[in-house]
């Protein structure tokens, strides 16, 4: 028994170690908050807020890492979701529209965005920073020009829908006054998870998924081995904006309005959180659970922040800065630590 | 690779011992809540820190909510996003507060998570900026300023000493330099200086704004001396703008003071928090301030006190404001049957 068990550690991959440094940290931290500050963290529905808040970005976070598994990056992601909560808004209230209709939209910009930097990066070989940059600029213009001001969606469908929840039986607390408040995730969060596995199973199971990792990893040997490069890099960026089209959608779901500050620095989040998860900067190493891991770090540090008093402005990003080079950190230590064992 | 063995093995071990922790932690609360029981939890989400007026609101929230008054606030900052606060105030219905007070980033929005602290049966008193939501009972009330009484003051004010010192109305010619556009304190400090020109017959020469901050004040106010020579009063919608514009009118050679029969340039501004605003008006280069009182904390106390009792309080409730001249030449100003003292700055 002993003995398969080492083999299987002996064949673990960078990805998956990277990945089990994530999810231990993870329930380090979390562990660290129940018994430092107890309180909310008590609560299980403390951690399906964090879920519930944090949905949309799971999703762009996912695409996020398939574009940096095949070596490229978007920073339009953050653009995208309040252009498609502002399209989606204006539709279903200014011109009558229709869930499906709304979803459509959501799904139809984030293919025309696929499509456009997609062909740009892997047709014209420009630089991705470049063409998400670009695309990033023209998704907030946009969003000013579909309409200034922010407003709410009063559209009786929507609002019932966006009222939606799962209620989770058994984890509700009874609060000082006596009243049972119910444990619930918000629809978004399903259909988040739904994102994490089907990408999870792709990327492992299948070969686009594996060709995916092959890019990044390394260009030249992966052309080699026959996989069609471009195309390759043309549907990661593809995937990535369909996500970010539908995490814009979920994003709408969970605050119900249109606003061209909505999602700011998103894409920043996105990152972050694929870095903590384990994905590198440099291509072909990743994986899909381990940034669903990487939002549920950063947004649970953001919490014991704010809930241990911290709250100045500055407290959040000095830690999410200092978190960001400690995972780094341990990456590159342990990633070290790896190449001599496998040296010697 | 032994060590990546004890990695995991521990990895399997934690959700065990987070179930362990997690029940230990509820025990250790449920003792803590005993020893406090006659506290009163309050959580505050304010939208953030940007301003002297935003910080001084929070200490004045701070100092009514004392562990000596029978208070434990819980003070959450928003950092000027609505997504951070709405998780403050899904944070504060897990621990359980038994009050919650909230200066809201936005009006919209705020639906969901307010019925969400309904359903807890956990009340929410709004501060300062007021929420866009159908169903009025998702709030029990709220504490802020009246913007165009603010304002009327001030133009009351200003009609009295015209009055005294022999000024025409036509001889006012006055510039607006007004707050971030849609704001409600634009809205209404806009909205009572236009009532009080068409009333009175003054010459109101143009309205820019300034968004409440110093340097747009003072390019505003560059700008509009360029385009106007006569200008003689300048109506500044908060302290900071005020600040930027005396500093531009200096630049240009003109002097700043009430005297306008003299040449001079009146300003005129509202706030009265800035300590340097404050100073100019001793000096008597800001002539008239009106003040926006940030001071929420007691009222807002009272208000969750009533509450305690099970009284029902009034649904909006507007803090009490001075106004403050260093001139003498008017002792009070009347607007609509109440009579303010104008007060040493």
């Amino acid at each position: 028994m002993s003995g398969s068990k080492k083999n299987i550690f002996g064949k673990m991959n960078d990805t998956s170690l990277l990945l089990t440094i994530t999810i231990v940290i993870f329930f380090l931290m979390y562990i660290g908050a129940i018994v430092f500050q107890g309180g909310a963290f008590t609560k299980p529905q403390m951690f399906f807020n964090i879920l519930n808040a944090n949905a949309a970005l799971i999703i762009t976070a996912c695409g996020m890492s398939v574009v940096m598994i095949s070596g490229g990056i978007d920073i339009s992601v953050g653009g995208v979701v309040a252009l498609v909560s502002m399209c989606c808004a204006v539709y279903l209230d200014y011109h009558d529209g229709s869930i499906i209709g709304s979803i459509l939209i959501a799904l139809g910009i984030g293919i025309a965005y696929g499509l456009v930097q997609g062909f740009l990066v892997a047709y014209l070989d420009i630089q991705p920073f470049i063409v998400s940059l670009a695309g990033m600029f023209f998704a907030r213009g946009m969003t000013t020009i579909v309409n200034t001001a922010p407003f709410n969606v009063a559209d009786e469908e929507f609002t019932a829908l966006k009222l939606t929840r799962i209620i989770i039986p058994g984890m509700g607390t009874t609060n000082k006054k006596g009243i049972y408040v119910p444990a619930y995730v918000e629809i978004g969060v399903i259909v988040a998870l739904i994102v994490v596995a089907v990408l999870f199973i792709a990327l492992r199971w299948t070969k686009l998924g594996r060709s995916f990792y092959a890019v990044g990893g390394n260009k030249q040997s992966a052309l080699m081995l026959g996989i069609n490069v471009k195309r390759t890099k043309f549907l990661s960026h593809m995937i990535c904006s369909v996500l970010a089209g539908i995490g814009g959608y979920v994003y709408f779901l969970h605050v119900g309005s249109g606003s061209a500050s909505h999602a700011m620095g998103m894409e920043m989040n996105a990152i972050a959180s694929s870095i903590i998860g384990g994905t590198m900067l440099t291509g072909g190493v990743g994986n899909i659970i381990g940034t669903l891991f990487g939002v549920l770090s950063l947004s649970t540090i953001q919490n014991i922040v704010s809930s241990a008093g911290l709250d100045q402005a500055w407290w959040t990003g000095i830690t999410i800065a200092a978190m960001l080079c400690i995972f780094l950190l341990i990456q590159s230590v342990v990633m070290a630590q790896k190449k001599k064992a496998l040296k010697a | 690779m032994k060590k990546i063995a004890t990695l995991l093995t521990l990895l399997l071990l934690l959700p065990a011992l987070a179930a362990g922790c997690g029940s230990s932690a509820i025990k250790e609360e449920s003792t803590d809540e005993t020893v406090e029981e006659d506290l009163i939890t309050v959580g505050f989400s304010q939208l953030g820190a940007e301003s002297d007026w935003r910080n001084t609101n929070t200490i004045s929230m701070q100092e009514a909510f004392t562990r000596e008054n029978g208070f434990n606030l819980v003070y959450k900052n928003g950092q000027q996003k609505q997504a951070n606060q709405i998780t403050a105030v899904r944070m504060f219905i897990q621990q359980g507060v038994d009050y919650i007070v909230l200066a809201p980033a936005t009006e919209t929005g705020w639906e969901s998570v307010l019925t969400e602290a309904r359903d807890a049966g956990i009340p929410v008193i709004l501060v300062d900026r007021r929420v866009d939501v159908a169903d009025k009972t998702l709030f029990s009330c709220w504490v802020g300023s009246d913007f165009e009484l603010e304002s009327k003051k001030m133009t009351e004010w200003l009609r009295k000493l015209t009055e005294v010192r022999n000024i025409s109305p036509e001889e006012l010619h006055i510039v607006n330099i007004q707050g971030t556009m849609g704001s409600t304190a634009q809205i209404g400090r806009t909205r009572g200086l236009a009532n009080a020109a068409r009333e009175n017959g003054w010459d109101l020469i143009t309205e820019v704004s300034g968004d409440f901050t110093e340097n747009k004040g003072r390019e505003v106010m560059a700008a509009m001396l360029k385009g106007h020579d006569n200008i003689n009063v300048v109506y500044c919608e908060n302290d900071n703008m005020a600040i930027g514009a005396i500093d531009a009118l200096e630049a240009a050679g003109k002097r700043v003071g009430p005297n306008i029969k003299n040449g001079e340039v009146m300003v005129v501004s509202f706030d009265g928090v800035n300590e340097k605003s404050l100073e100019y008006c001793r000096e008597g280069k800001i002539s008239c301030i009106a003040e926006c009182n940030p001071l929420h904390g007691p009222r807002v106390r009272a208000l969750i006190e009533a509450l305690d009792k099970g009284e029902t309080p009034e649904t909006f409730n507007y803090v009490d404001e001075k106004i403050f001249s260093s001139l003498n030449t008017v002792k009070s100003v009347t607007v609509d049957g109440i009579e303010y003292a104008v007060e040493e700055p």
